[in-house]
């Protein structure tokens, strides 16, 4: 299962949703499907992609919001699973895509290539609906599910260490963030 | 435990003033007060945290959704968070409002926050950010607002630094 194939599935879900993702190939293929104003991506510090999705699902209760994060940046902050778990928004899609290596960096493996269970820690931090997912097809059906349910869910989709050529692209990150939060704020005054 | 309820209430009080509604916190013994307030206090949420960098994030998150924050921590907590000071909050250029409590300066007793009283405006003034104190009750509440308009006017973290002046009844 290609991560790129996975967000492809899940595209036009995200319409209406507040997308945060991870650095690297993540958010260089998120963006390579066509940028929209409501994807932020967090192009460096490692872990807190997940503790931004927390802080906008907490301040915004009535609003869909997604994490696209990844194996390496997830282990650099698991107490972000406890602490997610502690508050647990109904309306909070994490999606951690496991490829067990820090592709960006040079395909270093992580720690789930040698064991280490993603599913199985989140569960034990107390996320209420866990699950992992190997085909694109139960990929999407299982972001769907989380989309239009109401509990905090953790998918651990298990993707090929493959990613685009190049991260960068042509949207600058301040200007990434200025439009994120101007499209929030537009949606407030709707 | 003679941490100050009377200066913790002025600083909470404050807070409130200058709309913050969201308080990312980890314990530490100058904070007791000030964390048992935002949780008792309905227009107020507290996250409490596993470690004080997610509050970069949280706070990140908060402010692309209109609601000022701010973070309470301990000067170690500062130090554990720096990579999402500059990699989060520098880089995106995110407002962040930082109380933190200063540990191992004169009169610390406890040999293990000495060290963290050493290096912390040295760091502060080698990341560039702005930091004040908050020493006497009488100026606490436009300190906090002056700190908070200039995090929100230059869109960047600014730091307050609690005293044990103020914290410390002994």
């Amino acid at each position: 299962m290609l991560r790129l194939d996975c967000l492809r599935a899940i595209y036009p879900e995200l319409e209406n949703c507040l997308v945060v993702t991870i650095m690297g190939a993540t958010a260089a293929e998120l963006h390579s499907l066509g940028h929209r104003p409501n994807f932020f991506y967090l192009q460096h510090a490692m872990g807190l992609a997940s503790s931004t999705g927390l802080g906008l699902s907490l301040c915004l209760p009535d609003q869909k919001v997604v994490v696209f994060d990844g194996d390496g940046s997830l282990l650099m902050n698991l107490g972000s699973l406890s602490t997610m778990a502690r508050y647990r928004p109904k309306n909070l899609v994490h999606v951690v895509f496991d490829n067990e290596s820090l592709l960006s960096v040079g395909g270093f493996p992580t720690a789930t290539s040698t064991g280490t269970d993603l599913e199985g820690i989140a569960r034990a931090a107390g996320i209420p609906t866990v699950l992992t997912v190997r085909a694109v097809e139960d990929f999407r059906a299982a972001a769907k599910r989380a989309l239009e349910g109401t509990q905090l869910t953790t998918i651990i989709a298990k993707v090929e260490a493959r990613g685009p050529a190049g991260y960068v692209t042509d949207l600058s990150l301040v200007e990434n963030r200025f439009q994120f939060r101007r499209y929030i704020q537009s949606l407030k005054r709707q | 435990m003679p941490v100050s309820l009377t200066s913790s209430k002025v600083i909470f009080n404050a807070l409130k003033q200058c709309d913050i509604r969201l308080l990312s916190a980890l314990p530490e013994t100058w904070l007791v007060h000030l964390i048992r307030m935002a949780e008792e206090d309905p227009e107020v949420t507290l996250v409490r945290l596993a470690k004080e960098e997610e509050g970069v994030g949280i706070s990140a998150g908060a402010h692309f959704a209109g609601v000022k924050s701010a973070m309470l921590m301990q000067n170690h907590g500062f130090l554990a968070s720096i990579n999402g000071i500059v990699s989060f909050a520098h880089l995106y250029k995110i407002p962040l409002l930082m109380l933190i409590s200063y540990r191992g300066t004169f009169g610390e007793r406890d040999p293990w926050q000495t060290q963290g009283g050493n290096v912390t405006e040295a760091l502060l003034r080698g990341m560039g950010i702005p930091y004040s104190f908050l020493d006497e009750i009488k100026t606490v509440e436009r300190r906090i607002r002056h700190a908070q308009t200039l995090a929100e006017s230059s869109l960047q973290p600014v730091t307050l630094l609690l005293t044990r002046n103020l914290m410390w009844e002994e």
